[in-house]
């Protein structure tokens, strides 16, 4: 296994990796979102209780899901960057950060769109609230000491160690539901024995759950090798691959810069 | 060890001590570094009854959040400039240069920084506690929430400290880094003390405090460690 991950250690084959999953990524979380947003919004039979407010559950609980797991890989990836010294892993806990922390606001502003009719209020101080705002300010953390620092290795490796650091929380955000058992709904499809959810509303959920991790996977491709390309661009294969570029009429790298 | 060689291996303990001792000496030296924190600890506690309200009913009910809120602000301000003069001096460079471990370093540092300032601000929490007119049986759990909370609040704003210390900004973006890492501590130490008021067992909050206290003691100094060496390069 060794020496088949080795060489994405290298920048040139990371960054060539990246934009080779990117298309893939990218028709996959349109396929699904489509599919699953059309279905869960449209098809799927209404809640007993909650009516039709319950449908934005279809973009509450894959963000909030997303939020958590996109914290957890920024971890990891920051642990492989400072035990193994692996630049690009260091680089991808920036990539990640900006995206988490969108999913983090989206769960959020979701959240408490759905709080109102349900609960009557915009916002509770109910501890996986509190727990999820935590993680927006980690988030928000992570980026601020990024940008601090003018020698850009130091500050990806601050980063990381930040990064690791505030994993903490996610465990505490994971069972807070159990310890303090509050307003807040107890998990109901991560019940392995029988979930508590019908299954015509649980298929559209577990499309646009597959479908935002794509949206994730494809725009952290897009940024990490953007941030690959401008970490090494006074490095021959990107002088290389800029001129292969500009030769062609469309200069795709130029392009792809100014998209983030 | 081959007694014919130079002595350059430190004993683990000596080091420890000198480190702890040297702490002791420069707080010693400079106690104003001591007593700002406390004088701020002090004012900010004094804000509340004027902001909210002084009738004794309303600051019966807030006093243990505030004082812990307080507690928790001034611990900022400890933390703040934890590291900064040995950054500067170069003190860091030595203890790399070390052939002890840098986290064993960190933290004996720690400990005297705990020493120091923490016990301090434990001394002066009744008087506090009497000012925001707490019932006297929820005093000695609030002493045992600070005994226990403060020196986890040390050891996770060190490590922020650790990694702004060759910035110039300090505060601002400290505190952004390290108060969401504070509010597991001020939820389980306020729900102690609320228990604690109520007459009942407090233990549960008690041994999650604990535990808290023992990874932040088990993993700091290894991240403060690995924090420091990247901003010195």
């Amino acid at each position: 296994m060794w020496k088949w991950l080795h060489p994405y250690a290298k920048a040139e084959t990371a960054y060539n990796l990246c934009y080779r999953l990117l298309p893939y990524f990218s028709w996959l979380a349109a396929i699904t979102l489509i599919a699953g947003s059309i279905w869960g919004l449209l098809y799927a039979p209404s809640d007993y209780q909650q009516g039709d407010s319950f449908r934005i559950i279809y973009f509450h609980v894959p963000t909030a899901i997303w939020s958590m797991g996109a914290y957890t890989s920024m971890a990891i990836c920051g642990l492989i960057g400072i035990v193994w010294q692996i630049k690009n892993a260091e680089l991808a806990v920036y990539a990640m950060a900006p995206v988490g922390a969108a999913f983090t606001f989206l769960a959020l502003v979701t959240g408490a769109v759905w709080g109102k009719p349900m609960w009557g209020a915009w916002w509770v101080w109910d501890a996986r609230l509190t727990s999820e705002l935590i993680l927006l300010f980690l988030y928000l953390g992570v980026i601020a000491l990024y940008n601090s620092f003018e020698d850009k290795r130091t500050a990806a490796r601050a980063a990381s160690i930040l990064a690791i650091v505030g994993v903490v929380n996610v465990p505490i955000i994971h069972y807070s539901v159990e310890w303090w058992n509050t307003l807040h709904q107890g998990a109901s499809i991560t019940k392995f024995d029988k979930p508590s959810i019908s299954p015509d509303m649980l298929w559209p959920l577990l499309l646009n759950i597959a479908g935002f991790l794509f949206i994730f996977a494809a725009i952290v491709c897009l940024r990490l090798a953007n941030q690959i390309l401008i970490n090494d661009a006074r490095r021959p294969w990107v002088k290389a691959l800029v001129e292969q570029s500009s030769t062609e009429s469309t200069s795709s790298v130029k392009g792809k810069h100014n998209a983030v | 060890m081959n007694s014919n060689l130079p002595q350059a291996q430190l004993s683990y303990w000596i080091a420890f001590k000198a480190i702890f001792v040297r702490e002791l000496k420069l707080a010693w030296q400079k106690p104003s570094q001591i007593i700002q924190p406390m004088v701020f600890f002090l004012i900010v506690v004094t804000l509340f009854p004027l902001g909210i309200s002084p009738a004794p009913k309303t600051l019966q009910m807030i006093g243990p959040g505030v004082i812990w809120i307080a507690a928790l602000l001034a611990i900022m301000l400890v933390v703040d400039r934890l590291f900064r003069q040995d950054y500067q001096e170069g003190t860091i460079e030595a203890w790399l240069l070390s052939t002890v471990p840098m986290s064993l370093l960190v933290g004996a540092k720690l400990l005297a920084a705990w020493f120091i300032s923490c016990s301090v601000l434990l001394l002066i929490s009744p008087v506090l506690a009497l000012l925001m007119n707490v019932e006297s049986q929820v005093i000695p759990a609030l002493m045992l929430s600070l005994l226990i909370g403060t020196p986890i609040l040390l050891f996770v704003g060190a490590i922020g400290n650790a990694l702004t210390v060759s910035l110039n900004q300090g505060g601002v973006l400290l505190s952004l880094l390290v108060l969401p890492l504070y509010i597991p501590v001020l939820i389980f130490a306020t729900s102690l003390i609320e228990a604690a008021s109520f007459n009942m067992d407090y233990s549960g909050q008690l041994a999650i405090l604990i535990s808290m206290l023992l990874v932040s003691c088990f993993f700091a100094p290894v991240a403060i460690a690995a924090a420091l060496k990247n901003t010195v390069n």
